[in-house]
């Protein structure tokens, strides 16, 4: 009864990774954005800010459309990635990772911009006058100042990735072993006759892990709170 | 040498200074609202001026004309700001190296160790900045300015956001520092006394300017400036040397410029030279010698200018070897009938001069 049947374990670990890949690869693209919305003036700021919060205010199943329209075999960014780098998107967990990143991107962004706001300023300029160049200071003032805010966008967006269902169901379908994730796995036992048992087991390690992150995330930002110094 | 001539417009305040600050500590001295800090953070680059020029060394830091308008980080200008601003996510060691790593090592001119040693640091090299009271931060920050090994060290009122007793004890750090860092260095205050214990040069802002600059002395003595440099604070200032002292009676005997001026007693080896600050409001006037008074230090001399703006008191300005000024009141000045040339005699309590009047120059002091 509490053991993972293979099928189970297979969707864990897809979920993991779909994740993961979902949280490496916006992480940059996040950084970049909170940085601009958090410190830069610019046209078309509002614009971006808006178009951030899409994924958040949308339904999910109009993500996962407008990323098959865009992202698929025949579609305009899907056929340029499969044309020049071979590489497919849709319906496979790369896709799945891709539906994971944007649903949590605007999570991710809004609090590693709070953080970055939060840092003061006037120890970026003091470093300036140091010597130091506007990358340096960034590395090495603004961003360990500002760790424990990435830290928790990190964790959240990892958390928002792992739960993902409708961009991704929408998006990448529900293929075992390919693109079935936790919650697909879930959903796809609700369904089926005799997998109440499955599906209590799969919430079970959904709850757990949730709880793992959460704990984590709060250790750590102790300690980046403790090595930071306040 | 720094070369300064630059205008910005903030809102409706217009800056327009022009100054030059040559080795030495030069003390850029005005009331709040004078455009201090703005005028240091258009020399560091932190703003930008609408036109002008800065030099130093024969570098060019700003031209508007030229187009040249070098970020901060390329000025090597060393800043201490008012709130010392340390990286509260480092080590005191951690901050001090900060500046010094990035500089390559022919560029230093900074000894790490000695720096440590001139401001006492040793103690907190392990530390985190938030475990240090208000003085010891301010140390660091000069510190860590210091060991980026800069052309110019820039000063916004380090002194500003610490009570009495802290100013004091990080008071002589900062004379050790001019006299043995070897760095010329723009002091920005509000605070007369400080100015006149710490600077050599002295460049009165005002509204936006800079209304007169010269060395300490010759501004201290001038009674148009009056008004800016603060009414009560008016006092001449002149150099002085430890001659002896009178262990009898607690006292210590000061010479300038052939004359001797007992003070109480001062904690200094004969030769030590200082500056002596001497108030208006602590000099009286008499027409003949006093006898059979407690003043001990009586000075024969020459009024030179009279200062009265029609109030109940007037500035006087008596040469004796050194400029003095007196403050009397209009009505003495018209019972003796005091003019420019006549002879009077300067009369200056001994226990007037106190401490905080008092710098010591070039030479070190382990307090």
């Amino acid at each position: 009864m509490w053991t993972l049947t293979p099928f189970e374990i297979e969707a864990v670990r897809l979920s993991l990774r779909v994740a993961f890949w979902a949280v490496a690869g916006s992480l940059p693209i996040g950084l970049l954005t909170a940085w601009l919305l958090a410190r830069c003036d610019f046209p078309g700021k509002s614009l971006l800010n808006g178009l951030l919060y899409l994924p958040m205010i949308l339904p999910p199943v109009v993500i996962g459309y407008l990323l098959l329209i865009l992202l698929g075999r025949r579609g305009p960014l899907g056929s340029w990635l499969f044309d020049t780098l071979g590489v497919t998107v849709a319906f496979t967990w790369k896709g799945a990772a891709v539906a994971s990143a944007v649903m949590a991107f605007p999570l991710m962004v809004q609090a590693i911009r709070l953080s970055l706001e939060a840092v003061d300023r006037r120890l970026e300029q003091a470093a300036l006058t140091l010597g130091a160049s506007p990358a340096r200071v960034f590395l090495t003032v603004t961003l360990p100042l500002a760790a424990p805010g990435v830290l928790s966008g990190t964790i959240l967006s990892f958390a928002r990735g792992f739960g993902e269902f409708g961009a991704t169901i929408t998006f990448v379908s529900n293929i075992p072993g390919e693109t079935q994730t936790l919650p697909l796995a879930l959903f796809s036992l609700f369904q089926a006759p005799g997998g109440e048992a499955g599906a209590l087991r799969l919430m079970i390690v959904s709850i757990l892990l949730a709880m793992a992150a959460l704990v984590v995330s709060e250790f750590l930002a102790r300690r980046v709170a403790a090595r930071i110094g306040g | 040498m720094l070369e300064v001539d630059i205008s910005r417009r903030f809102g409706d305040f217009p800056l327009h200074v022009r100054f030059t600050a040559e080795t030495g500590l030069t003390a850029l001295f005005g009331r709040s609202g004078a455009g201090k800090t703005s005028l240091i953070n258009l020399l560091a680059g932190l703003e930008r001026p609408d036109g002008g020029r800065i030099e130093i060394d024969g570098h060019v830091l700003f031209d508007a004309s030229e187009g040249v308008d070098l970020p901060p980080q390329k000025r090597r200008l060393g800043y201490v700001f008012q709130e010392s601003r340390l990286f509260p996510h480092m080590s005191v060691l951690g901050n001090l190296s900060y500046g010094m790593r990035l500089r390559p090592a022919s560029e230093r001119h900074q000894d790490f160790h000695q720096v440590v040693d001139m401001l006492d640091l040793k103690p907190f090299l392990d530390r985190r900045p938030k475990t240090l009271s208000g003085g010891e931060k301010q140390r660091v920050a000069i510190g860590r300015a210091l060991l980026a090994s800069p052309r110019l060290l820039l000063m916004d009122e380090p002194l500003a956001s610490l009570d009495a007793p802290r100013k004091n004890e990080i008071l002589p750090f900062i004379e050790r520092l001019r006299d043995e860092a070897n760095l010329p260095i723009v002091y920005v205050s509000h605070a007369l006394d400080e100015v006149i214990r710490l600077a050599d040069t002295l460049v009165i802002l005002s509204e936006g300017r800079a209304v007169a600059s010269g060395s300490v002395e010759q501004i201290m003595s001038r009674l148009d400036l009056r008004p800016l440099t603060g009414r009560y604070e008016t006092g001449a200032v002149f150099s002085a040397a430890v001659v002896a002292q009178d262990d009898t009676f607690g006292l210590t005997e000061l010479a300038f410029a052939g004359n001797r001026l007992l003070v109480p007693r001062l904690r200094m080896p004969e030769g030590t030279s200082l500056r002596v600050r001497i108030r208006a409001r602590d000099v009286s006037l008499s027409l003949t010698p006093p006898a059979d008074i407690s003043v001990l230090n009586i000075f024969p001399g020459r009024i030179e200018e009279i200062g009265a703006d029609g109030g109940p008191q007037a500035d006087l300005l008596v040469d004796i070897g050194v400029p003095l000024i007196a403050r009397v009141t209009r009505k003495s000045l018209h019972e003796l009938d005091l003019k420019p040339g006549k002879k009077v005699y300067a009369l200056v309590k001994a226990v007037a001069v106190d401490r905080p009047s008092l710098g010591q120059r070039g030479t070190e002091i382990r307090s």
